[in-house]
């Protein structure tokens, strides 16, 4: 196992965000976490990156306990989080951005070998390295937000809702990349509201419903469980 | 409901901000006619009083990219930092008459050139009160305010009134700095010369200026210099290197600044730490422009620094330095050509007029709503 969670408890204030949550992630999967609108998926993500503390329960990576680790040591440990509604840096250029992804990556031969990895993908970001963050439409700030965050060599990456807000065409082509980076090796932890698109993709999968884990399974299993198509999927 | 149409018309003038806006418009024509007036009435005079305008305008820059720095990243009016440029002052003055320690290259290379020894000297002594303003603002930051980040703004803003006036009184201590004013002792001779047509003569002691010329001083000429070195230094640093950038990047957005590895807490430290730095570096210079030095000297080229700041929009590092130089000069010109006394009343209106008008100043956009 290469990320697992243990019993996970989260609480804003009196809220109980997140009620002993489980699940896992294994080297080289995609694991889906798909849930509606509060169910607590960003919360899940925030609580693994390190910018919540849980009041119970335990994140291990790779056989370490970094339940307590701090945000911004997180990224050492080569889990990196792409978070809901992208947030890049709107005032730096798109190179500023991506240096802030490797923020922790000191060693200047392997930024330019990540920088060269990330332009290979994302192409058009090379063209328009000048170009401040903020004048990039939602799609292309999706791919910016993913290139930042893969210029931290992560060995996980968890995806807040890459497909919000943009048109199937473009998820579609945000989707393929998320498979080409697995394919390279990066394990992936993706949370979702469109679960169709999600478990299409997908290895395995979680339903979160209000800070509970109601069903897993493969994501075949999920796909075709009543409850998921009912509730999930237009019910068809 | 029947509103009429006079109601309606005051309500739409009140709302769309005409009124200020009239007013605005109608103070910089009399600003641009009194200009025109003064610079036909006497050119060499309103040139003049545009040089020392400058000099004090670029003083102030140093003193509000500070404030404008602190509040981009942590939306902190940080009003002890007048307070900071006072005790950069004293340091740089106790290091020159306590330690004379611009004196160093003199004693440990005696054939080094005469001027050379004290570009250097005073370089040094300059290199100190920064590094002295910037552990102060550590210091100040670590204790004071870090611990109510997350409370509201109006606990650190009230605390910061407080540090203001704690390090008033801690300067004002027979054993720390001095409870009177003190007479700077300049590192430097001033030698001030005459610009005029017939070209440059340099003035002895007591010599008048011959008529229509403009004094011009080294004074002058050292605080123009090196304001711009600092200020093309921090540009420098804000803008290409990995620590300016990570300011930046915390200031637009701490959490996601945090998922990129980036220490917030060491960022606002070091963003504190150089606002107090170029605010040391202020204290001297000014200290060397109006040679008396008093614990309370801090507090007016302080508020007038801030109201530069917000002149030019607070957070934006090109607004304090455009909002400096146009306080610099309504000062000067107020004083030269309105009345002295009413100088500091006419600078604080700018701030009235700058809030009713355009709160967010020159450069200033809107706050954006944060998550
Ligand atoms: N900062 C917060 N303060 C208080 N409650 C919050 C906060 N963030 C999220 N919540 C609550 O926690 C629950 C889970 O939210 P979230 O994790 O954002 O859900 P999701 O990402 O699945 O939409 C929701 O009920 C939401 O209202
Ligand atoms: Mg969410």
């Amino acid at each position: 196992m290469m990320l697992e969670i243990k019993n996970l408890h989260v609480y804003y204030g009196a809220i109980h965000a997140l009620k002993g949550i489980n699940f896992h992630v294994d080297e080289g999967e995609i694991v889906a976490l798909i849930g509606a609108n509060g169910a607590g998926k960003s919360t899940t993500l925030s609580t693994i990156s390190g910018l919540l503390q849980p009041s119970q329960g335990n994140v291990t990576f790779r056989g370490e306990d970094i339940t307590i680790t701090p945000a911004e040591q997180t990224v050492q440990k080569g889990i990196v989080q792409v978070p809901e509604g992208r947030k890049i840096f709107a005032t730096l250029t798109v190179m500023e951005n991506l240096e802030m992804g490797a923020y922790t990556q000191r060693n200047k031969k392997q930024f330019q070998k990540d920088l060269e990895n990330v332009f290979t993908i994302f192409p058009r970001l090379k063209e328009r390295q000048n170009q401040l963050g903020g004048t990039f439409s939602g799609g292309e700030q999706q791919m910016l937000a993913m290139a930042r965050a893969l210029m931290s060599h992560p060995s996980m990456l968890l995806l807040d809702e890459p497909s919000m807000g943009l048109s199937p065409i473009l998820v579609e082509q945000i989707f393929e990349i998320v498979q080409d980076i697995n394919k390279q090796g990066t394990s992936i932890l993706l949370v979702e509201q469109n679960a169709q698109m999600a478990l299409s993709i997908a290895d395995r999968a979680y339903v979160l419903e209000t800070g509970e884990i109601n069903l897993q399974g493969s994501a075949q299993e999920v796909l075709h469980n009543p409850m998921v198509i009912e509730a999930y999927l237009g019910g068809h | 409901m029947n509103t009429s149409p006079i109601v309606l018309l005051i309500q739409k003038i009140i709302k769309k901000g005409w009124l200020g806006k009239t007013f605005l418009a109608l103070i910089t024509l009399l600003a641009i006619w009194q200009i025109i007036v003064a610079l036909q009435a006497n050119p060499s005079l309103f040139l003049q009083q545009v040089i020392n305008g400058l000099q004090l305008g670029f003083v102030y820059a140093l003193i509000a990219l500070g404030y404008t720095m602190v509040y981009g990243i942590v939306r902190l009016i940080n009003f002890a930092h007048g307070d900071v440029f006072m005790f950069g002052a004293f340091v740089s003055f106790y290091s020159i008459t306590r330690f004379q320690l611009h004196t160093w290259p003199q004693w440990l290379f005696p054939s080094i050139p005469h001027g050379l020894g004290l570009i250097i000297g005073a370089i040094t002594v300059m290199a100190i009160s920064m590094i002295a303003c910037a552990l102060l603002a550590i210091v100040v930051e670590r204790i004071a305010y870090k611990p109510l980040r997350s409370a509201p703004r109006i606990s650190a803003l009230i605390t910061a009134i407080g540090i203001s006036f704690f390090l008033e009184y801690f300067a004002a201590l027979n054993f720390v700095f001095s409870p009177n004013f003190i007479t700077y002792k300049r590192p430097v001779e001033v030698v001030t010369w005459a610009i005029g047509l017939n070209g440059i003569t340099t003035l002895g002691n007591g010599k008048a200026p011959p008529d229509g010329t403009i004094l011009f001083s080294n004074i002058a000429l050292i605080i123009i210099l090196t304001s711009v070195l600092l200020m093309f230094g921090l540009q420098f640093i804000v803008k290409k290197t990995r620590i300016g950038k990570a300011m930046r990047s915390v200031a637009y957005d701490k959490q996601t600044a945090r998922l990129m590895g980036i220490n917030t807490d060491a960022i606002i430290s070091t963003t504190f730490a150089i606002g107090a730095a170029l605010a040391g570096a202020a204290g001297m210079l000014y200290a060397i422009a109006f040679p008396q030095i008093f614990f309370w000297m801090g507090i007016i080229p302080g508020l007038k620094s801030f109201v530069a700041a917000v002149l030019g929009g607070i957070g934006s590092i090109p607004g304090a330095f455009i909002g400096a130089l146009i306080m610099g000069q309504a000062e000067v010109l107020s004083a030269a050509y309105i009345s002295t006394p009413l100088r500091d009343a006419i600078a604080f209106s700018i701030l009235i007029v700058v809030l009713l008008v355009r709160p967010t100043g020159i450069f200033g956009e809107p706050e954006r709503e944060k998550a």
